[in-house]
């Protein structure tokens, strides 16, 4: 196993500006994962998260720079890489049954009708939706929609779950329990996942590391936030840990104030050396990612990186 | 039940106002002109509009018993200029459903193409703006002269008219597709043609159909010009014929029975349209 799952080294994405120059989306991003983590990336509209999420999916190609996973660099999409896309994209002329299956069998082209059907399934009962397998996607609900795009994307069993704000579209009711649908799958099942969000509290239950992202153009990775939560947080008592706060208001602060004067307030900011933010450990407030990721690797953050 | 009732309404008003035009067409033709006087060997020459008084445009009693003769023997075969009315739309069919299947198979792949690469939707797009607005009898000469047979220039004919529609409608619900699904079918990495087959074709069916509906209308109204034009068979020339003949009442039950075939013909591509929809 390699230290780093998923490493993005360096990647840029540039556009065609009005006056004939390029301007940049993001410049040198540099980001790594480790097998079995959940990593939110939180900042606001337009800072380009979701075209950093894109080129790990393969959907866009970076200006610049590579994307390495599992060892390999990436080229184009993959069926180790699956996106729960913010907008569900489920296929709506096919049913529940039909939408998961037609991934099974973008897997498993070999595979006769009943074992997809049994595979599909088994990933429709996961995400709770045992007796709704014949309904047309205008049938469900926006949660059950967002829950039929999480059961097909889990069904091809990915190496890594990209989630480009999956429940920013949904209730705040429905959002709950989805999120804690997400946090029990990917416990259970030890799956590494990427998730863009500008919900704070999201990032807060959900992240092992939650990465704040400057403003765009011209948008950076300022620093990692460790979350100092245990591991066996519930949504319920989240805010009554001694650090909810702290960290909550560590990151607000980032995207009320910081994320628009960081590029001025750290000239020096190295984005290889993302600062690490340990709350409620002053001794390791700031820490450089080697040690970081040192210290991940003697103690796994996740069950399923025992598993992997 | 409101709708039912409603629906029972205007049956009620849809079989008033049929009533209602019949009966001002029974008044209106009814013989009042003045009756001249002549001898019997000049009104034995003359038609009953001079010896009776009787209106020169059929009433609906003569439309009534006409059609009612027709229907009782539509496939009859007395030669060329005289067959019965099933084997005349039987030939109009017979030719819209050759010429439309033609322009089927030309429009959808081509309009595929069109929709997934814009190089050949620039490449293509002047030559279909310049032939999409010729009326199709205006290649009609150009057909009889180059394919030297006139049933298949009617063909011909009706294929070139119905291509457009469906081509740009193809051409427009391809390039349409909502680049959510495909991007769900990049990361399952789906291959081109199955994509094709199972993501851009259902996505797109609903326009396509449109077009291939607006298709049929115009086929089926070009085939009456065609026909009337190349002669021989089918309801246009039957129209044409009966016009010589001075037969107003075998014109109108031509008329009638071209509105009704029609109708069906979209009916049938309605159906279908429903078929592919979906709700989003």
């Amino acid at each position: 196993m390699t230290e780093k799952f998923i490493s993005i080294e360096g990647i840029a994405k540039r556009y065609p500006g009005a006056d004939g120059g390029k301007i940049a989306v993001f410049e040198n991003l540099w980001l790594s994962m480790v097998r079995g983590e959940f990593i939110c990336v939180i900042g606001h509209s337009g800072c380009g998260k979701t075209t950093v999420l894109n080129i790990l999916a393969g959907l866009d190609e970076p200006s610049d720079g590579t994307v390495i996973v599992d060892g390999q660099a990436i080229g184009g999409t993959s069926l180790d890489r699956a996106v729960i896309f913010q907008s569900h994209a489920l296929l709506p002329w096919r049913t529940v049954l039909g939408n998961v299956a037609y991934a099974v069998t973008s897997k498993w082209r070999s595979w006769d009708r009943a074992r997809v059907k049994a595979h599909a399934q088994s990933f429709i009962d996961l995400v709770g939706l045992t007796g709704a397998e014949h309904k047309r996607p205008s049938e469900l609900s926006g949660g059950m929609k967002q829950r039929v795009g999480i059961a097909r994307a889990l069904s091809i069993t990915p190496k890594i779950m990209l989630m480009d704000e999956p429940f920013s579209a949904l209730d705040a009711l429905t959002r709950g329990t989805l999120q804690d649908e997400v946090r029990r799958i990917c416990l259970e099942t030890g799956q590494t996942a990427f998730m863009i969000t500008h919900d704070v509290d999201e990032a807060i239950y959900l992240a092992d590391r939650i990465f704040l992202m400057t403003n765009g153009p011209g948008a950076v990775l300022a620093e990692i936030v460790e979350n100092p939560l245990p591991k066996d947080r519930g949504r319920f008592d989240l805010h009554r840990h001694p650090l909810y706060y702290a960290v909550r208001n560590h990151v607000v602060d980032f995207l009320v104030s910081r994320s628009k004067s960081f590029a001025a307030e750290v000239p020096a900011h190295d984005p290889r050396n993302l600062p690490v933010v340990r709350i409620g450990r002053p001794d390791l407030v700031i820490a450089s990612v080697s040690e970081a990721m040192h210290e991940e690797s003697k103690q796994p953050s996740c069950p399923g990186q025992a598993q992997a | 039940m409101t709708t039912t009732s409603l629906r029972f309404r205007a049956a009620i008003v849809s079989v008033a106002l049929f009533l209602a035009f019949i009966g001002i067409w029974h008044l209106a033709t009814r013989g009042t002109a003045s009756v001249a006087i002549m001898s019997p060997e000049y009104a034995k020459l003359m038609g009953a509009t001079a010896t009776q008084g009787k209106s020169a445009m059929p009433g609906p009693s003569d439309v009534g018993a006409k059609l009612w003769e027709h229907l009782k023997r539509p496939f009859y075969d007395n030669g060329p200029n005289d067959k019965g009315l099933g084997i005349q739309l039987g030939y109009s069919i017979a030719r819209v459903g050759l010429g439309y299947l033609l322009a089927v198979m030309v429009a959808i792949p081509l309009g595929f193409l069109i929709g997934m690469s814009p190089l050949i939707s620039k490449a293509l797009d002047p030559f279909i703006q310049v032939l999409k607005p010729i009326s199709p009898l205006a290649w009609m000469p150009l057909a009889l002269y180059t394919i030297k047979d006139s049933g298949i220039s009617a063909i011909f004919v009706i294929f070139i008219c119905s291509v457009w529609p469906m081509l740009l409608n193809t051409a427009f619900g391809v390039a349409g597709v909502r680049k959510e699904w495909i991007n769900v079918a990049r990361t399952l990495e789906v291959g081109t043609l199955r994509r094709a087959f199972t993501v851009i074709l259902p996505a797109a069916a609903p326009t396509i159909l449109t077009g291939m509906r607006i298709s049929i209308g115009i086929a089926w109204l070009v085939i009456v010009a065609a026909e009337m034009l190349v002669g021989g068979t089918g309801i246009g020339y039957f129209v044409w014929n009966e016009w010589n003949n001075l037969s107003i009442t075998n014109v109108i039950i031509a008329i009638l029975l071209i509105g009704v075939v029609g109708m069906l013909l979209d009916q049938v591509l309605a159906r279908f349209t429903r078929m592919v929809a979906f709700p989003e």
